[in-house]
């Protein structure tokens, strides 16, 4: 690995980290977990200039670091289950070729939140929080659009 | 129209996708029902059940976490939580059949259960 990839990876990472710490300082959108996922921003940039593996890396540390600084233990579980769907589906996506980053992004962003659900239904053993799937998906659609359109520009644009 | 052209699969993945979180959203909707029983569980044990058509407040936690919890005109509201997100606070009230209020830190989870509010009394009346 030469000396720039390693620059590269570190201000990916420091970026998601960023971007996680200004989306935790944003007011609550409507209803739990409506959220813009900022990060996703640095994630899908990484997945376009780095390759999907090296995006998965960038993920993990972040979801990692943003847990031991601002989180707990439970919320690390929620976060690698949804980061882990959200980037499966993304790179599937993107290998497709049928889509730009807006597209990739809002399979991700939907992703992430049916992620996050899923294991919360799971690890709290309720089948009731169905409930918030649907407002998560929309959140999660819109949210996307907006974070892919972004890193459309970005990751033409960054030299 | 370019852009339109080139990013057509963007498009019909985003319909797609509204339509569908649309779609379920609508069934959720229409499904819903009133409910009866406000069921607290922490840590996945059920806790207490108390009837959504008494009003009462009560504090709820274990281990020195503390949320508490209001039942009032047929709904149930987190009003004061010593979490550090405040999510369950955020929520507001809830009142159909099916909806929750979970605090992922004290891993507390309030459920509206159906049932017919106020059959008991009715019944022993």
């Amino acid at each position: 690995m030469d000396a720039k990839k390693v620059a590269q990876y570190g201000l990916i990472t420091a970026l998601a980290l960023v971007l996680s710490w200004a989306e935790s300082l944003l007011p609550p959108l409507g209803a739990p977990g409506v959220k813009l996922g900022l990060p996703n921003l640095a994630i899908v940039f990484a997945l376009y200039r780095l390759g999907w593996k090296d995006a998965c890396a960038v993920s993990l540390v972040r979801v990692v670091l943003v847990a031991l600084l601002f989180g707990n233990g439970a919320a690390l579980a929620y976060s690698i289950a949804g980061a882990a769907l959200s980037l499966s589906l993304m790179g599937l996506l993107k290998k497709t070729g049928k889509f730009s980053s807006i597209g990739v992004s809002v399979a991700g962003g939907v992703a992430h939140n049916a992620g996050q659900i899923l294991v919360a239904m799971v690890l709290l053993e309720t089948a009731r929080l169905a409930w918030y799937l649907p407002v998560l998906w929309v959140s999660g659609t819109v949210a996307g659009v907006l974070i892919g359109i972004v890193a459309g520009v970005l990751v033409e644009r960054v030299p | 129209m370019n852009w339109l052209k080139t990013h057509k699969n963007d498009m019909i993945l985003i319909a797609a996708l509204l339509i569908l979180g649309g779609g379920l959203a609508l069934l959720l909707l229409f499904t819903r029902q009133d409910g009866g029983l406000v069921r607290v569980q922490i840590d996945s044990e059920t806790v207490m059940e108390l009837p959504l058509d008494q009003d009462t407040r009560i504090a709820l936690g274990e281990d020195g976490h503390v949320n508490t919890l209001v039942i009032w005109d047929g709904t149930a509201q987190v009003v004061e939580a010593d979490c550090p997100d405040q999510v369950c606070v955020r929520q507001g009230a809830v009142r159909y059949a099916g909806e929750s209020i979970v605090c992922l830190p004290h891993k507390l989870v309030i459920t509206i259960e159906g049932g017919q509010t106020g059959g008991v009394d009715g019944a022993t009346k």
